[in-house]
């Protein structure tokens, strides 16, 4: 039983995707896309991580990125302690001209995070109204039963994969992968992204709170980021292994 | 919480009204600020809209204990009086350091514009005036947070006392390393907004701002300026040309 396992538990000829479904992709891939490489630009200006209100140069990270030439760049005045003791919160002058392409990243960023509400909203609706959800997106109780999702990992670890049928019905891991992604890690991202915004915080204190901080929501945001090139990567390795043109050519025309 | 909440002065308050009313009604006409020119400008005045029109109205930021006080970089310019520096300006750079050196005794920041009583205001005219205390975070656009209490004069107080006029409708920060900026009213009138003198519990230092600095709680750190010099009240927006934020690539509305 190979790959006649997952075909069994998939079953029956697809449907195709839908043209919105087809549209929704690629825009949001656009969006993602974008959003991924001004996020990384942002992040190059500042790449250390807290958890948290607060953190800075002068207080300990929870993670220091080594990329690009702020990684470390030590180039600070002496010290000079706000209450006196050197081992309390101090004030330093930054003599180093860092690497900052805030003003047009950030921007881009917020423009391609409202892009991405708006699709994700679109999604959401168009996925209810038209049954893509209930169809073929949720599990259905058999489907997570213990056995069944135990035999859906064993047979992706196999990379067993079924050919490609250019559309649903899903596999059950692919559906929770899709729902995870869409329903769970992007909203993420655009809840962690809004506890930044200093006007947001103080509109609704409760945002950040759920997020552990303002520095914590920054965090989670780049660990989500990191989730999301995780599911990338898996899913353009299936897309791959069940044959890329079928794939592309029904994702794109339909069939 | 806060230290010493202040009540404004009813004059204030119904000139703040006044203008807030003027705010809202412009915001139906063209002539909204800013006027962006690109794509990602229009970006941010699409959030600068969106923010205005569906967050609640001064809501606080929130404050600290002063055990969650934070070290604290100091960007930008440090030091207007020292040549040195990049953004050194031969106009006020000089004047700026002897106040300086004169411990700012001499300093006096104008205020003028739509006001009743345009004038200048030492130190001292600033500290009279019912200050406020806070603890709160600075957010850099550069991704890190700092924490730190910050004293000063409301601004919402200044502009009564100087008799802000109805027409009003922004508020434009000189500075003595010729930085310029502008917030508009709701920013201006938060009870938050404060022109800080001290911080940390002694005099503002030099390397953030001496002798008085804004603090805008609600927007990014690049908005707080420093060095004050000159406070102009207007009705309207102005991009600065090429001193300004906004043909310098940045945002000019800053609270995301």
């Amino acid at each position: 039983m190979s790959a006649g396992a997952i075909e069994s538990s998939v079953g029956g000829p697809s449907r195709g995707h839908a043209p919105w479904v087809r549209l929704a992709h690629w825009l949001i891939v656009a969006v993602v896309l974008t959003l991924a490489y001004s996020g990384i630009v942002i992040l190059m200006a500042h790449p250390r991580l807290y958890w948290g209100w607060s953190g800075n140069d002068l207080t300990r990270p929870l993670i220091e990125l080594p990329l690009g030439r702020n990684y470390h760049h030590g180039g600070w005045a002496a010290a000079s302690p706000f209450f006196g003791d050197p081992r309390g919160p101090v004030s330093q002058v930054r003599t180093y001209d860092i690497f900052n392409q805030n003003g047009w990243a950030r921007s881009l960023h917020f423009l391609l995070a409202w892009l991405l509400v708006s699709a994700l909203a679109v999604f959401a609706v168009a996925s209810l109204a038209t049954g893509h959800l209930r169809r073929d997106l949720l599990p259905r109780g058999e489907e997570l039963a213990p056995k069944a999702l135990w035999r859906d990992v064993r047979e992706h670890l196999a990379l067993r994969i079924t050919p490609a049928k250019g559309g649903p019905p899903y596999g059950v891991l692919q559906k929770l992968a899709y729902l995870g992604v869409i329903f769970a890690a992007l909203p993420v991202m655009v809840l962690t992204g809004m506890s930044m915004s200093p006007t947001i915080a103080a509109a609704w204190p409760w945002l950040p709170a759920l997020f552990g901080g303002t520095q914590s929501a920054r965090t989670i945001h780049f660990l989500f980021l990191c989730l999301i090139a995780l599911f990338l990567a898996a899913h353009l390795l299936m897309v791959a292994l069940s044959g890329i043109g079928r794939q592309l050519r029904a994702m794109t025309w339909g069939r | 919480m806060p230290s010493n909440d202040i009540l404004l002065p009813r004059r204030a308050l119904v000139g703040g009204l006044a203008s807030l009313g003027g705010l809202a009604l412009a915001g139906c006409s063209d002539e909204n600020p800013p006027t962006y020119g690109n794509l990602l400008r229009i970006a941010d005045d699409f959030t600068y809209r969106a923010q205005r029109l569906l967050l609640p109205r001064n809501a606080l930021v929130r404050q600290f204990d002063h055990a969650d006080i934070t070290s604290m970089p100091a960007i930008g310019t440090t030091d207007p009086g020292n040549a040195k520096e990049p953004a050194f300006s031969t106009d006020f750079g000089e004047a700026y350091d002897r106040l300086r050196k004169a411990a700012f005794a001499e300093w006096r920041l104008e205020v003028a514009g739509l006001v009743a009583r345009p004038g200048a205001y030492a130190l001292a005219d600033l500290k009279a005036l019912p200050a406020r205390t806070q603890i709160t975070r600075h957010t850099c656009e550069e991704g890190w947070s700092s924490i730190a209490q910050w004293t000063g004069a409301p601004l919402a107080a200044l502009l009564s006392h100087a008799g802000m006029l109805p027409t009003a409708r922004y508020v434009n920060f000189h500075a003595y390393d010729e930085t310029v900026d502008s917030i508009d009213l709701y920013d201006a009138l938060h009870p938050q907004t404060i022109l800080a003198y001290g911080m940390n519990g002694r005099d503002l230092p030099v390397a953030h701002g001496a002798p008085a600095r804004l603090r805008v709680e609600t927007q990014l750190g690049y908005k707080s300026v420093k060095f004050l010099r000159r406070i102009e009240v207007v009705e309207k927006f102005d991009d600065f040309g090429k001193k300004g934020n906004i043909q310098n690539g940045w945002s000019w509305y800053a609270g995301i």
